[in-house]
């Protein structure tokens, strides 16, 4: 008798984990954006969707869970298959879905047309090539690996009609950090350097650090311009998190630099790690910034702590 | 007998319906704005440090005792506009419109335009649906409104990050703002309610009041940004804490 009652917790342990992941992955929201954008974005993180009559580009992918409901959302905006996957940097909320959404997508190369293997079946997946050397150490299935990389500070494509201009952030969240500027629908993606629900994460590790997350803040501020009256204008679309503008980022630049300050002055003082972490200097936004639990307030102001003794800065 | 009774019910469902058709108050018009109340908080403006009155948390404190003015001198900054709950207290003479169903003659939508750079915002009151929470924050923010007897409700989200008090007291993006706009013949008063779960220990009540101008007219206004001051690109003008030398004067946590 018992092990009846142990296979049936098993059983509604699996349709619990199940239904977990059905609700996760039905949790993803498309909204317009402007233009020829639109967002799908989970409570993970977003995907921007540029499409058009040469076929849908994405940037970031979600993770490879959601692949199946970013495929069925992205046709309902387009019958075409997806063309391009920019991806701002190589983690698994960004580059998750890379292998299974370029494989049901189409690139057409020069090459392929006197290739007699015919086209490339497979969207081309585009980053900086730090991505791909961090993903070839990591031993990341080759699948997911970006086919087309640049490696210089900007790059360029010509997208469903628009300019589309990827900018290259140096060690920020990582060191592959691509932030992607839709020029005709004046709408930026800026990946992970710009988290519109937490304090950004970055990781030294993979060669990011708090002072290249500033500069890339700096570089969205640099590229988005408001409407009239501070209203309207560029949008920008956060690699997680609502929809935002120049003033929002603003707000965001100006807490990670007040936060980041604050910080050094500490460490300056000579300051340990917990004794910066008892003064709390994300006090004041914590109330904005603080809720995620796999990337806290203590765990950001360690990262900041880690970095300024590090470079010294 | 039976025609009075008759007369009487006819006279009692006609004045029913004229009261219900009238509770919906034409707030329409231009307002000149009345500044008398809260006058050195609107005017020459608050100390550094003044709290006084505000039900704010020690997040909020802290925040507004790390704020420079000098912030006002970025680029980025020069032109914002006064958030939809700050609006009335500055330079706020006012013209409201409305937009009419041509069927059926309700009033679909309220709009406010304010003096100090224009911000205009329009009240919804055909009872739609919220912005998704994915959705853009505006100064303004999403405005739906609804008529508690002669009083005309108004609750809006989606605001961006705002402020309080004209010297660093924040409003975060989370508030719900609730107005209410009361006409008392040619008088206007606004009662505003700003709830705030980041920033406010509880609700935050003000009243602004207007006077009805017939002749009122709106001015242009534009805003293009330039460089003030040369800064380090990473530098942004705020105060360590416990550093705000202009705190030693008034107020604050580092008095």
């Amino acid at each position: 008798m018992p092990w009846r009652h142990l296979i049936g917790s098993l059983i509604a342990c699996v349709l619990s984990a199940g239904s977990v992941l059905l609700r996760a992955q039905g949790d993803l929201h498309m909204l317009p954006v402007q233009g020829n954008v639109f967002l799908l974005a989970s409570p993970a993180g977003n995907t921007t969707v540029q499409v058009g009559p040469e076929g849908p580009l994405l940037v970031d992918t979600q993770r490879a869970a959601m692949s199946a409901r970013v495929l069925e959302l992205v046709a309902t905006l387009s019958p075409r298959p997806i063309r391009h996957i920019v991806l701002t940097s190589g983690g698994e909320q960004q580059a998750g879905g890379a292998a299974s959404l370029a494989k049901a997508g189409r690139y057409i190369r020069v090459i392929d047309s006197i290739d007699p293997r015919g086209i490339d079946a497979r969207s081309s997946i585009i980053a900086h090539i730090n991505v791909l050397n961090r993903m070839t150490v990591a031993k990341v299935a080759s699948e997911s690996w970006p086919t087309d990389t640049y490696f210089v500070a900007e790059w360029s494509l010509f997208s469903n009609g628009e300019a589309v201009q990827l900018f290259h952030v140096p060690a920020a969240h990582s060191d592959g950090d691509t932030i992607v500027f839709f020029r005709r629908s004046d709408v930026v993606s800026t990946g992970a350097i710009f988290d519109a629900a937490a304090y950004p994460r970055f990781d030294p590790t993979r060669g990011g650090g708090i002072e290249g997350i500033i500069e890339g803040l700096n570089r969205v501020l640099d590229i988005a311009v408001s409407g009239a009256h501070q209203e309207g204008g560029t949008v920008v679309i956060p690699g997680r998190g609502r929809l935002s503008d120049e003033t929002d980022v603003a707000n965001y630049r100006d807490m990670v630099t007040i936060v980041r300050d604050r910080v050094r002055a500490l460490a300056a003082k000579g300051l340990s790690l917990e004794e910066v972490r008892r003064a709390k200097p994300t006090s004041d936004y914590d109330g904005l910034y603080g809720a995620a639990a796999d990337w806290t307030s203590d765990m950001f102001v360690e990262a900041i702590y880690r970095d300024v003794s590090r470079s010294g800065k | 007998m039976r025609f009075v009774h008759a007369t009487g019910l006819a006279i009692g469902v006609s004045a029913l319906l004229v009261v219900t058709a009238f509770a919906h108050v034409d707030l329409s018009g231009g307002w000149a704005q009345r500044f008398h109340e809260d006058l050195p908080e609107r005017g020459a403006g608050p100390d550094i440090g003044d709290y006084l009155g505000l039900p704010i948390n020690d997040a909020a404190r802290l925040r507004a005792d790390s704020w420079d003015a000098a912030k006002w001198t970025m680029p980025e900054r020069q032109c914002e506009p006064h958030p939809a709950d700050y609006g009335p207290r500055g330079p706020a003479s006012m013209r409201i419109s409305s937009t009419v169903d041509p069927v059926s003659q309700d009033v679909i939508s309220w709009h406010t335009t304010l003096m100090w750079m224009l911000p205009h915002r329009t009240i919804y009151m055909d009872g739609r649906p919220r912005p998704s929470a994915y959705a853009q924050h505006t100064w303004q923010g999403f405005s739906t409104g609804e008529w508690e007897g002669d009083m005309l409700k108004v609750t809006t989200t989606h605001l961006k990050e705002g402020w309080l008090r004209r010297n660093g007291v924040p409003r975060s993006e989370k508030a719900t703002l609730i107005e209410y706009f009361i006409r008392h013949g040619n008088y206007l008063t606004l009662v505003t309610v700003v709830k705030d779960p980041v920033y406010l220990t509880e609700a935050f009540v003000r009243t602004s009041n207007w006077v009805a101008d017939p002749g009122f007219q709106l001015s242009p206004f534009s805003c293009i940004p330039t460089v003030e001051i040369e800064r380090a690109r990473d530098e942004i003008p705020h105060h360590l804490p416990g550093t705000n030398p202009y705190l030693t004067r008034t107020g604050g946590t580092a008095r």
